[in-house]
């Protein structure tokens, strides 16, 4: 398609732009965050303890006020938005890649490895994903790479079922007919012809992807079994902003605000994503 | 003349159902073979029996098919590959869906001659060139750079054409190449395909149901009903004194140019029912053949 009019197409939709505009800062932030943050989010202050933001009256040293153990709130959301990219980042592309290739394999060559697949699909579905999630951490030990492991192991059901269903409708397409004919090789045909069709139907899935994998992510450090306790995760800010809802109630809210923020970035860019994607390839 | 295309008895079944019943074709090297037919007929079945690119289900349960005296069944996966790319190719119905909708046009054509004539890269942009000028597509460094959708339906076609002769096969097999065209745009688009298959000397397998394009392009024609050839001959001879009473009656269901005003019938029913009456028993036969076999 031209280039030009999908991305006039692009910045036209408003759920791109937001959704994107998400994004893009939670990139900045989570890259700058060193330059960003104006304290060490590790460094104790017991002094300066459970203070409240500085337009309510707290120290203007501390934007967003203080944790129970006088570490900046401001510098600790900042670094936490890196563990919520990385997890969003790596743990949804290798999702994308270990579903995508399955459910290339399964829709495109069918026979017994499509029974396989498809089988494997079904039962991993039946169990509820967030409690699958939890058990696998803690079965392979806290961390942040089960965090990423468990959410790939959870997770590459969606890509698979999706690519594996969209490959069946490719394959049917006069344009594959075409390339067998001029004697492509199946694999050259899978991977050169009708993959970059689904390419629109990845980028959508992959966005929405990064989405749930930052949900995930908070909860499994919300439970403890994400990254060591003291380096700042928004889930692992929840939960010991839980400890004092009653009298610092924003340290709890502002890491939710961060996580909701984010994941609705995510879905938005998602969503718009699918709109403008859908009818220029289905032309 | 020698025969390019020898298709001897072939039977096809899918999922168990008799599609071609002995089917008997022979194209001669160089030749416009005509294969003509109802819907239904079994027409593109045995196109895509030749190309190897039958749907899922159908098989072939009998019968033999030689290109160039090589037997197709015996020809291993990887040998048939390299002969599709370089000695026989297609021209597909539907020029809207034939094209892959990802890559522009120039890539595509040029992808065919990479791929079989194993051209580099500026070679094969140069002949892709060529191809679309000879075509007749008015500017081919536009076409060249453009995506399918931006082009109509004669001009894809005219791609696909351009696709088809472009490693100058021996033999091209054009599944209705004009019916998905309006009126005006298929007498051109037939008339490229008459050119270059003269200038190029190849043989052309031409699908159609339009007798019309049979008479105006075809050196010989078959006529097929329920899977089975049931009249062949040159074309003249053929459209002057149709043997077969299924030929006639498809003749009289035809407009012709050279008798305007003339009364149409329509192909009459007893006559198609009994024809598939006759293919019925004729699988039963088979069948019970089979079971002795
Ligand atoms: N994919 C398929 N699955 C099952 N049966 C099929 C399939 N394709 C074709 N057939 C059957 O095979 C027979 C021959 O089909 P074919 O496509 O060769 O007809 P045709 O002569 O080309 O007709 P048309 O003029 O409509 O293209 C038909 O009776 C049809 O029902
Ligand atoms: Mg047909």
């Amino acid at each position: 398609m031209g280039e030009r009019r999908l991305w006039r197409a692009l910045a036209g939709n408003r759920r791109v732009v937001l959704g994107g505009g998400v994004v893009v800062l939670l990139v900045v932030v989570a890259l700058g965050a060193p330059l960003l943050a104006p304290e060490d989010p590790l460094r104790q202050d017991l002094l300066d303890s459970l203070l409240p933001p500085r337009w309510s009256g707290g120290d203007p040293r501390y934007l967003l006020g203080t944790d129970g153990l006088g570490r900046d709130i401001f510098s600790r959301l900042i670094f936490g938005a890196r563990i919520a990219l990385t997890v969003a980042v790596v743990a949804a592309s290798l999702a994308a890649i270990l579903g995508t290739v399955l459910g290339l394999v399964a829709g495109y060559f069918g026979g017994w490895a499509d029974m396989v697949i498809s089988r494997l699909v079904d039962i991993w579905m039946a169990f509820p994903p967030v409690l699958l999630s939890i058990v696998l951490v803690a079965v392979i030990g806290a961390g942040l790479h089960s965090v990423i492991i468990a959410i790939v192991i959870v997770d590459w059901t969606r890509f698979c079922r999706v690519v594996r269903a969209e490959v069946l409708v490719q394959r049917e397409q006069d344009y594959v007919t075409s390339a067998v004919t001029i004697g492509l090789s199946r694999w050259r045909i899978l991977l050169g012809e009708i993959l970059p069709n689904l390419l629109p139907v990845l980028l959508v899935l992959l966005t929405l992807e990064m989405g749930i994998a930052v949900i995930v992510e908070a909860i499994l450090s919300f439970v403890g079994l994400s990254v060591a306790s003291d380096f700042p995760t928004w889930g692992g800010l929840i939960q010991e902003g839980r400890q004092y809802v009653y009298q610092s109630w924003w340290l709890m809210a502002l890491p939710v605000a961060c996580i909701i923020v984010v994941v609705v970035g995510f879905n938005a860019l998602g969503d718009g994503l699918r709109a403008v994607l859908d009818p220029v390839m289905r032309r | 003349m020698k025969d390019i295309l020898e298709i001897d008895d072939l039977h096809l079944e899918i999922r168990g159902m008799a599609v071609l019943r002995g089917v008997d074709l022979n194209v001669a090297a160089g030749q416009v073979h005509g294969l003509v037919g109802e819907t239904g007929a079994g027409k593109s079945m045995v196109g895509r029996a030749v190309l190897g690119i039958l749907p899922g289900g159908a098989r072939i349960t009998d019968g033999n098919m030689a290109f160039d005296g090589i037997d197709l069944a015996q020809l291993p996966g990887a040998s048939r590959r390299r002969m599709l790319g370089r000695h026989m190719s297609l021209i597909p119905q539907d020029p809207m869906t034939a094209l892959n909708p990802v890559y522009r046009i120039g890539r595509q054509l040029s992808d065919v001659l990479r791929h079989s004539l194993g051209l580099g890269r500026g070679a094969a942009r140069r002949r892709a060139l060529e191809l679309l000028d000879e075509v007749r597509i008015s500017a081919p460094e536009r076409v060249f750079n453009q995506y399918p959708h931006e082009l109509s339906g004669g001009m894809r076609q005219r791609v696909l054409i351009a696709g088809a002769f472009a490693c100058g096969p021996k033999l091209i097999i054009a599944d209705e190449p004009t019916t998905a065209l309006d009126v005006t745009v298929q007498r051109e688009v037939l008339r490229l395909i008459r050119r270059l298959q003269r200038n190029e000397g190849t043989a052309l397998l031409f699908v159609t149901h339009d007798l019309g394009v049979v008479a105006k392009i075809c050196d010989r024609v078959s006529v097929i009903h329920s899977g089975r050839i049931v009249e062949c001959g040159p074309a003249e001879a053929l459209f002057s004194a149709p043997q077969h009473p299924y030929t006639r009656a498809l003749f009289a269901a035809t407009p012709r140019y050279d008798r305007p005003g003339e009364r149409l019938m329509p192909v009459p029913r007893q006559l198609t029912r009994r024809m598939r009456d006759d293919a019925a028993a004729y699988d039963q036969h088979r069948r019970a053949m089979a079971r002795y076999a």
